[in-house]
Parts: structure tokens; C-alpha cells; sequence
């Protein structure tokens, strides 16, 4: 493997947001654009293309994108990796790079999921009778609601302090213009707001939106030749895992170990702890989701995740911001874009241009997602060393 | 059409006389339970190793979730639950006999797995026996 560091030259994303009249090949590209706007270079500069899609998997989404953006006869890549589609292709742009294949490549993701209703579940084959709502349930609000309750078996947390999750990442949201939503939640109307699967309500449940967003992948010979390394953002670490063997998770996915062993080889890689990050993204897919994964990811101590709650830490101005651009709850969860949003998100953080809900001074953050089934891709950025 | 009930998964076991019980698969190489028949053990790898294991009908609560919206055409709110069973086997499905309500649902509680006819049929007519978990008698 080579050692040259991987930078993301350019990113960008569209508002999520319900486009009917739009296909997903017009939205990946149009943040294709946007991401080839930011790094200022032009399609035929991309030596590859890496594209995320999940529901259309079969149809060549990558190539569909090339025949609007310019189809210059490279390498396409289609990946389909559940809720991880988006940062399994950026990863394989820096994996490419890293082998010292290319300089230069360009990662999308793109997905229409308005009024896509609840995932999960249903089944049953042409024998016998489906086993949902009988043998329990397979639809992910349910998924996602057990994975927190037995949280709450281990550490009292309560359904006040899950609810206080989608508080949070709905007041985020109001400070990103490009989230789908920006409505202020309080308490009372997430714990009252209609319940789904409790303890998650429809407002502690991801938005089903569509939308794309895309980042330009470079080797640090290649931006420093074109005098990008004041905006360009490193790659500390690139990870992607999948779900050891566990004794529950034939019938409970399970989201947790693959994102600790996630975590441990993205902290070796990148050289650094928790402690050392200013802003996470991480996927709030259910508001219980982002309680689990504040220990998964060391961001606390096991069983400390209610009190981090309590204290507000992961609030913007708190001690670790987690979620500031309103997450999946809030944000919108289009899931082949999700992964490569949140690196989006940390970036623009990192270059200092994230308007009011700035981190001050971020230097280091994480974007975690997970695909149900399961893996879980963690990427650790760098802000630009000017 | 069967004369008489079908078992909804392949963990049921229907025996011609005696009560029907849960079996899962249990690796000869690392002793991991597994609820279905795979090709290798997805803990060891080891292959051909599978024994039926004879489940437990007593187990304790890990977790549950109260469903009020589900697809169409299932009833709701259901408690979708999971339990582990004693000496071993996680399995989920839907925990009857108590009211849905958050407050009456103890996580760690002691359950029983029963046994009894599902609310459906299939499209030729036949009957299918489920298992369910009910508050330990």
C-alpha cells in the first residue's frame, strides 16, 4: 500500500429535501458538480468514479451519473452497502489512492426516499406466513428501539432521555440551511408526538428524504501541485467493519461491536483518542441509535451515555458536539448519501465555514454510519494545516 | 392443505406426541448456538458441526419495543421482544398476556415460551402453530 495522505480536495451536498420531478442520477450529479466546483477542477481531472446507491442498485447509478456530468471512459465503481453505501464508496476512492492507482477520483452518493414509509420487516416467502408482527418485529424503528432498550436494561436510560436526542438534533438542524428540516422540537412534542416504536416516537425516527452529496478524493502530491492544501481536509482514518459473530445477533442486529472495533482501528490509524476530537456525526438513524454509539465510540464511558445526555456535552457549545447538522433525524437520512454527508458536515467544519453552528477552531472530527446487516464505517478528518 | 398445524419457522418442533419445543443447532467445535442450519458456524467456522440443541421454554427479558404502527394488516400495539433462553439461545417474537404498557413490561423478567395457533393463514388454508413469550407463571 502506498503512504501517500488522502485529502478531500473538494465536498459538497444539495439541501435534502422531496424531489419528485428529479431522478437520482440528476441528484447525484448535481452534487457531483458541486463537489468538482469546490475542489475547482473539472471532470476530466476524476480518474475514477465511486458511486453509493442503495435502492437502485442493479441500475448502473454511477454511469447514469457520467452520462450527465461527462463521460470520459473511467473507472465506475456502484456500491450498495445498506446505510453505509455512502462512506464504503468514499473508501474505496482512498483505498484506490492509497495503492497509488490514482491522484485524483471522485466519490457520490446519491438516494430518493421521500415517502419511502417504514424499512424493514414485511417478508414471508411463497410458503408459510410472515412472521411479522407475530415473531415480534423486523421493521427498523423496532430494531433500533430494542438495541436501545437493552441499553436501558444495563443503565436505567429513559425514554425522556432518548427523546432529548431528537431535541437536540432538531435544534442543530435550525442552523443548517441544507438539512431538510429546520423546526425546533421541544420535549414535550418528541415524547408526544405519535409513537412508532417505543420508546422512539416520529420525531425520534430519520427522515426519509432525498438527496446526494459527493467529495473529490486526492493524493497530497496531487494537491499540493494545484495549491489546495488551505482547504483540503486529511484522512486520518478510513475504516469499514462488519458484525462479529455474536449470541443475539441471528435475531438482534448488532450495532454496537462492529462500531467499537470501528473505533479502536480508526483511533490507532488517525493516532489519536476520543478526547481529541471537537465534533462527531454519527447515525442517529433513531434517537435511541445515538445513545449507544456515544460509549461505542469512547466518547463516554460505558453506562455514561444518560448522564452526557443530562449535561448536554453533545449539544453545540458542549464539551463534544455531536450531530450539528441535525442528523438523520432532522437533517435527513437518503441513505447512499448519508455517509458521504457527514463527511461533508465534519469538512466543512474543519475549514472553518459552517456559519452559525460553527465549531470553533475544529480541528479533528468523526463521521461514523452504520448499514444494517451490518457494517459501520468511521472516517477520521483533519482540518487544513494553514 | 395440512390436516394439522405447521410450524411457523424451522426452530419449531412438532413431535407426532408430546408438546412442541424449540430446536436450534449447536456447533460440536465451539458450542454456539445457532438458530438456523448454515453451512459453516458463523462464530468458528467449523463445518458439519452442527447437534440439534433442545431450547429452553424459560428465558429472561433483554429487550422489547411496544409497535403502534406497523405495516398494513398487522393489529396494533404489539410488544415485539427478545429474551435469552436458560442455558442458552436468543430468540424474539412477540411477548403476549401483559398489557403493552412500558411501565408494566420489566426488562430482565422472567418469561415462558407457549405455544399457540397464529392469527393466520397462508394462502391455501393452513393453520400454523408460533411460539410466544408470556410473564413467567
Amino acid at each position: 500500500m502506498g503512504s501517500e495522505d488522502v485529502y478531500i480536495a473538494g465536498t459538497d451536498m444539495i439541501k435534502f429535501g422531496k424531489f419528485p420531478d428529479r431522478s437520482v442520477a440528476t441528484l447525484g450529479s448535481e452534487a457531483a458538480l458541486l463537489a468538482l466546483d469546490d475542489a475547482g477542477i473539472t471532470i476530466n481531472d476524476i480518474e475514477a468514479l465511486y458511486s453509493g446507491n442503495l435502492m437502485m442498485a442493479s441500475a448502473m447509478v454511477g454511469q447514469q451519473i457520467q452520462k450527465e456530468i461527462g463521460q470520459t471512459g473511467i473507472p465506475v465503481v456502484n456500491c450498495a452497502n445498506a446505510c453505509a453505501t455512502g462512506a464504503t464508496a468514499l473508501r474505496e476512492g482512498w483505498t484506490a489512492i492509497r495503492a497509488g492507482l490514482y491522484d485524483t477520483v471522485l466519490a457520490v452518493g446519491v438516494e430518493k426516499l421521500a415517502g419511502a414509509g417504514m424499512l424493514g420487516g414485511g417478508g414471508g416467502g411463497k410458503v408459510g406466513i410472515s412472521p411479522e408482527g407475530l415473531l415480534g418485529s423486523g421493521a427498523m424503528p423496532c430494531v433500533f428501539a430494542e438495541a436501545g432498550m437493552a441499553h436501558s436494561k444495563d443503565y436505567g436510560t429513559s425514554f425522556e432521555q432518548f427523546a432529548q436526542i431528537a431535541v437536540k438534533n432538531h435544534h442543530h438542524s435550525t442552523m443548517n440551511p441544507k438539512a431538510r428540516y429546520q423546526i425546533e422540537t421541544p420535549l414535550e412534542e418528541v415524547m408526544n408526538a405519535e409513537m412508532i416504536s417505543y420508546p422512539n416516537t416520529k420525531l425520534m425516527c430519520s427522515a426519509n428524504v432525498d438527496g446526494a452529496a459527493a467529495a473529490v478524493l486526492m493524493s497530497e502530491k496531487k494537491v499540493k501541485e494545484l495549491g489546495l492544501m488551505g482547504q483540503a481536509v486529511k484522512i486520518r482514518a478510513s475504516v469499514l467493519t462488519t458484525d462479529p459473530w455474536t449470541d443475539r445477533d441471528e435475531v438482534m442486529p448488532d450495532v454496537n461491536t462492529c462500531t467499537r472495533n470501528a473505533a479502536k482501528q480508526a483511533y490507532e490509524m488517525a493516532g489519536i483518542g476520543p478526547d481529541d476530537l471537537d465534533l462527531v456525526e454519527l447515525h442517529d438513524c433513531f434517537a435511541t441509535a445515538e445513545v449507544l454509539h456515544y460509549e461505542n465510540l469512547g466518547l463516554c464511558g460505558d453506562g455514561e451515555a444518560g448522564k452526557l445526555i443530562d449535561e448536554k456535552q453533545t449539544w453545540i457549545g458542549g464539551r463534544i458536539p455531536v450531530n450539528l447538522s441535525g442528523g438523520l433525524l432532522s437533517k435527513g437520512h437518503p441513505i447512499g448519501a448519508t455517509g458521504i454527508a457527514n463527511v461533508y458536515e465534519i469538512s466543512t467544519h474543519l475549514r472553518g465555514g459552517a456559519g452559525k453552528r460553527q465549531v470553533d477552531g475544529a480541528r479533528l472530527g468523526l463521521a461514523h454510519v452504520i448499514g444494517l446487516g451490518t457494517c459501520c464505517g468511521i472516517h477520521i478528518l483533519e482540518a487544513p494545516s494553514n | 392443505m395440512s390436516d394439522k398445524p405447521l410450524p411457523i419457522t424451522s426452530l419449531l418442533q412438532i413431535p407426532d406426541s408430546g408438546d412442541p419445543y424449540l430446536e436450534g443447532l449447536k456447533c460440536k467445535s465451539c458450542g454456539a448456538i445457532a438458530l438456523k442450519q448454515r453451512l459453516a458456524c458463523g462464530k468458528c467456522g467449523g463445518r458439519d458441526s452442527y447437534e440439534p440443541c433442545r431450547l429452553s421454554n424459560k428465558g429472561k427479558l433483554h429487550a422489547f419495543s411496544i409497535i403502534y404502527r406497523a405495516f398494513p394488516g398487522i393489529d396494533v400495539p404489539f410488544v415485539s421482544a427478545i429474551a435469552d433462553l436458560e442455558g442458552g439461545g436468543t430468540i424474539k417474537t412477540n411477548l403476549i398476556g401483559i398489557e403493552p404498557d412500558p411501565e408494566k413490561i420489566q426488562l430482565g423478567m422472567d418469561v415462558d415460551v407457549v405455544y399457540e395457533i397464529a392469527p393466520r393463514k397462508d394462502g391455501e388454508g393452513n393453520e400454523y402453530l408460533a411460539y410466544f413469550f408470556k410473564p413467567a407463571a
